[in-house]
């Protein structure tokens, strides 16, 4: 495999990582807020923030390693995306600022308040809306350059159906992947009543996630003709991501093995998340980052394969530490720690 | 001034790292001081130190916070606003900023463990263990930042072909000729700072009387001796980095001494301002002190401004900025002296009035030397942005947008560094120590003086 092969493989693994950590954390955002507004919190809340306080921080940093990574892989992509992104990026920063101080305001410091609970919930479904921008603007033709001027072409984005189906699909995509973790951490827990609650919502968002997965096929393909013919001939990734969906279904359905059910759905994404990456190769901005002419220098790219396997063997165990203390702690989960 | 995008690319920039810096100095030192804490409390059974480590984590925790979000604009910015600059730089500095969101990561795992599991093991020393690899990883950060940085100043490590790098070497770059020196300053300069500021908390704890003496003179000892430790590195180690300037980086020591043409023997300038004619007036002058600072040798020649082009020069100002912060270098060296000498000697009351208010000063002045040593450095480094190969003009983005963003982000800052004050403030106001040693530590009430 040549580096930049293996430098987007190691990068895409960690932005799925990050889909779907991060929508654990967004879609319990949003859920806390919306189970205070109709007066259900006493039931979940306990859940979703024994869950989360312990790893809000590592969340973030899955998205600073793909952004550092992917800049350092392919140092053009920071011309580029830099240039284009600037206001929908920092957008997106100050809404993490928000989200992140605030948690650790609001628990450390205070009770928790209905203005909190609001940007808590809000900010959950704004990130991925401005990050997924990032997505929408890789299928070309929202970016101009003149006389060395990147700029990107507002207008041209706000009434793009692509960019819509996209935000659409992220939003509702957060809502199923939280809500189904939500019930296998309920039913870790023994949570009854929590468990019923968060169970209906899995169910539920699974439709909207659906329907919004073809309507972005089919705003993809008047968009980016190249890029949807590839994903046709990937067809059998997306029929395992389908196949993956139907299995979480039925078992969410008659409320069994929700763990299965999980590492279902994230195969679900799995799949989708590579098949839609795969079909857009070889390029990282059509047309501008080809990935063969945007990658960095050969002693480079070996360099930060080093650095990477040499951190991975020592995040590895650390996580696997994390995780059986906190997530995979039956007393934990409980409340007994 | 004129507000084009260069310029305001500059400020949100500088904007962003003056506030980034504050908590990534309390980043780097505070885990140092809470393992401390936790270690000196098990090996000495005092149940003092223990609480120490707890309620200095706490309050950590909601620095960490706001580290965590203003390092993460950080890293995006640098794209999104030196957008230039990263497409070539990136080809031969990915590789520490690579490893530094690592050594975040190793931190951040097992800060979560840290603070989430005080009473879930059996062996105390287990839990204290936790501690050593935030300690690393905080440390191995500012360790990869500062090679950045450094590089940016010193770069090395690759040729030059066309406008683009070549035969770059990932390792010679990060070990630039700045980087031991200044690496040895920063760490020391975090560790001092955090030390002077929560000794600056015991002692206008102490000066409010509000009781738990013991508890405020315990914390008090522990971070003045280290003060006076890290000082003394801190100021050898810019030593160090001053007699690297004075060798590969003259232009910005000449600018720093207003030093307008080479001389031997040169004089140590401090204060005083600057004439029409460009004549210093009202400095005191310590003889042959620069040229002691530049070479280790008073009769050694140091280069003055006059060699470097007209317009490569950095603004003069940052004479200030360099007197500021070695005046209050030498005021913290001397003020934890002065208390170790105090309290060797039980006749003498290191804990008078004067030497408390002293200390409490010493915790702001330590980050303003922090602020101050920053900027000195960032400005003696323009017009560059890459030493020798790119300016700050020619790095900046073009978007237009740019004056918008930064009111936006100084918005986010004002409101997360008003936050920040209200919440700490709250959190121990609400639990203050006296009322917490009475709770959870009854043993140990009032009787115990030693
Ligand atoms: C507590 C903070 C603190 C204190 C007391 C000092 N410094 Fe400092 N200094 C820093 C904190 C700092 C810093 C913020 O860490 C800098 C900014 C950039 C860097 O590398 O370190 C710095 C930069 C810096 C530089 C520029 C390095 C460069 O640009 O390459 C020099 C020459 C010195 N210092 C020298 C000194 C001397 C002679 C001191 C005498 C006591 C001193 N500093 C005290
Ligand atoms: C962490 C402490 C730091 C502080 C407080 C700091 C402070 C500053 C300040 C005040 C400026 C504005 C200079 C001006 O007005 O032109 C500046 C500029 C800049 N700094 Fe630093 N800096 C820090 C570290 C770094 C590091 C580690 C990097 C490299 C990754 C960096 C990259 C830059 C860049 C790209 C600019 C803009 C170019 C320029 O104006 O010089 N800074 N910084
Ligand atoms: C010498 C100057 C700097 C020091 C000592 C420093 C140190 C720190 C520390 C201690 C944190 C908190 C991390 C944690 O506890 O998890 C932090 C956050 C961060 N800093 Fe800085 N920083 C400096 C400058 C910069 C610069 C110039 C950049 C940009 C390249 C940067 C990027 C980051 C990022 C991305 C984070 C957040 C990481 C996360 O998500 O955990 N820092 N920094």
């Amino acid at each position: 495999m040549s580096y930049e092969i293996i430098g987007i493989t190691v990068l895409w693994l960690f932005l799925y990582g990050y889909v779907i950590v991060a929508s654990i954390d967004f879609g319990a955002g949003f859920f806390a807020y919306y189970a205070k507004v109709t007066k259900r919190d006493h039931i979940i809340n306990q859940i979703i923030s024994r869950y989360l306080s312990p790893v809000w921080e590592v969340t973030n940093v899955f998205l600073v390693f793909f952004f550092v990574g992917i800049v350092g892989f392919f140092p053009s992509t920071a011309y580029y995306y830099g240039s284009a992104l600037l206001v929908p990026a920092s957008f997106a920063i100050v809404l993490i600022a928000i989200r992140g101080s605030f948690y650790a305001f609001e628990n450390y410091g205070s009770k928790q308040s209905n203005v909190y609970m609001f940007l808590y919930g809000a900010t959950g479904l704004l990130i991925p809306a401005s990050l997924s921008v990032a997505m929408t603007i890789s299928e070309g033709g929202f970016i101009t350059e003149e006389n060395g001027v990147v700029s990107l072409k507002y207008w041209e984005l706000f009434t793009s159906p692509l960019a819509w189906s996209i935000v659409a699909l992220a939003i509702a995509a957060i809502l199923f992947i939280s809500a189904s973790f939500l019930t296998y951490y309920a039913s870790r827990a023994n949570d009854e009543a929590a468990l019923n609650l968060v169970r209906k919502w899995a169910l539920f968002w699974a439709t909207p996630t659906i329907i919004m997965a073809l309507t972005t096929m089919i705003a993809l393909s008047q968009r980016n003709q190249r890029h949807f013919d590839n994903m046709l001939e990937l067809w059998w990734m997306f029929g395992l991501s389908m196949g993956f969906f139907l299995i979480a279904m039925g078992l969410l359905y008659i409320g069994r093995n929700y763990g299965m059910a999980f590492i279902a759905i994230m195969l679900q994404f799995f799949f989708a998340f590579f098949g839609y990456g795969m079909a857009q190769y070889p390029y990282l901005l059509d047309p501008y980052i080809h990935i063969e002419t945007g990658v960095t220098n050969e002693s480079m790219a070996i360099a930060l394969i080093v650095a990477f396997i040499g951190g991975l063997l020592l995040l590895v165990p650390s996580l696997i530490l994390l995780m059986k203390l906190f997530l995979f702690n039956a007393d934990y989960a409980k409340g007994k720690k | 001034m004129e507000f084009d995008t260069v310029t305001v690319s500059r400020l949100i920039t500088a904007m962003t790292l003056t506030f980034h810096i504050i908590f990534a100095t309390l980043g780097v030192g505070v885990p140092l001081f809470i393992s401390l804490a936790e270690f000196i409390g098990i090996k000495k059974k005092d149940k003092h130190y223990e609480l120490l480590a707890k309620r200095w984590a706490r309050g950590f925790i909601i620095t960490v916070a706001i580290g965590v979000v203003t390092g993460t604009a950080i890293a995006l910015q640098l794209s999104l606003v030196w957008p230039n600059f990263m497409q070539l730089a990136g080809n031969v500095i990915a590789l520490p900023l690579f490893m530094e969101v690592f050594a975040f990561f190793f931190e951040a795992i097992f800060l979560g463990i840290y603070l989430y599991t005080w009473d879930r093991f059996k062996g105390k020393y287990t839990h204290w263990l936790i501690s050593l690899p935030v300690v690393i990883g905080a440390a191995m950060s500012a360790v990869f930042i500062t090679t950045v940085n450094s590089f940016m100043n010193s770069p090395a490590g690759f040729t030059m072909e066309n406008g683009k790098f070549a035969a770059v070497n990932p390792i010679e770059a990060m070990l630039n000729p700045s980087a031991p020196t200044r690496i040895a300053h920063v760490l020391g300069g975090s560790y001092l700072t955090v030390a002077a500021i929560l000794a600056a908390i015991a002692a206008i704890a102490l000066l409010r009387k509000k009781g738990a003496e013991d508890y405020h003179k315990k914390a008090l000892k522990l971070t003045v001796a280290s003060m006076l430790i890290f000082s003394v590195l801190t100021a050898v180690a810019g030593d160090f980095s001053a007699k690297y300037l004075a060798k590969h980086q003259t232009e910005k020591l000449a600018a720093a001494e207003w030093l307008f043409e080479t001389e031997e023997n040169a004089d140590l300038l401090l204060f005083g301002w600057l004439n029409e004619e460009n004549e210093v007036v009202g400095a005191i002058r310590i003889p042959g002190a620069l040229s002691f600072l530049a070479h280790g040798d008073f009769m050694s020649e140091v280069t003055g401004l006059e060699a470097t082009p007209e317009d490569e020069r950095p603004p003069l100002w940052i004479h200030y900025m360099f007197d500021l912060m070695v005046t209050i270098g030498m005021f913290l060296i001397g003020i934890s002296f002065l208390y170790a000498i105090l309290s060797r000697f039980k006749r003498w009351n290191a804990h008078s009035k004067f030497m408390l208010w002293m200390l409490a000063l010493s915790g702001p002045l330590a980050m303003l030397a922090v602020e101050f040593g920053w900027i000195f450095a960032e400005l003696g480094r323009q017009p560059w942005i890459l030493r020798g190969y790119m300016t700050v003009d020619e790095a900046a983005t073009s978007s237009p947008y740019i004056i918008h963003m930064f009111f936006m982000f100084l918005a986010l800052y004002l409101v997360l560094g008003t936050l920040f004050v209200i919440t700490l403030r709250k959190l121990f106001k609400d639990n203050p120590v006296e009322l917490e040693l009475e709770k959870h530590y009854l043993e140990l009430n009032k009787g115990d003086e030693k």
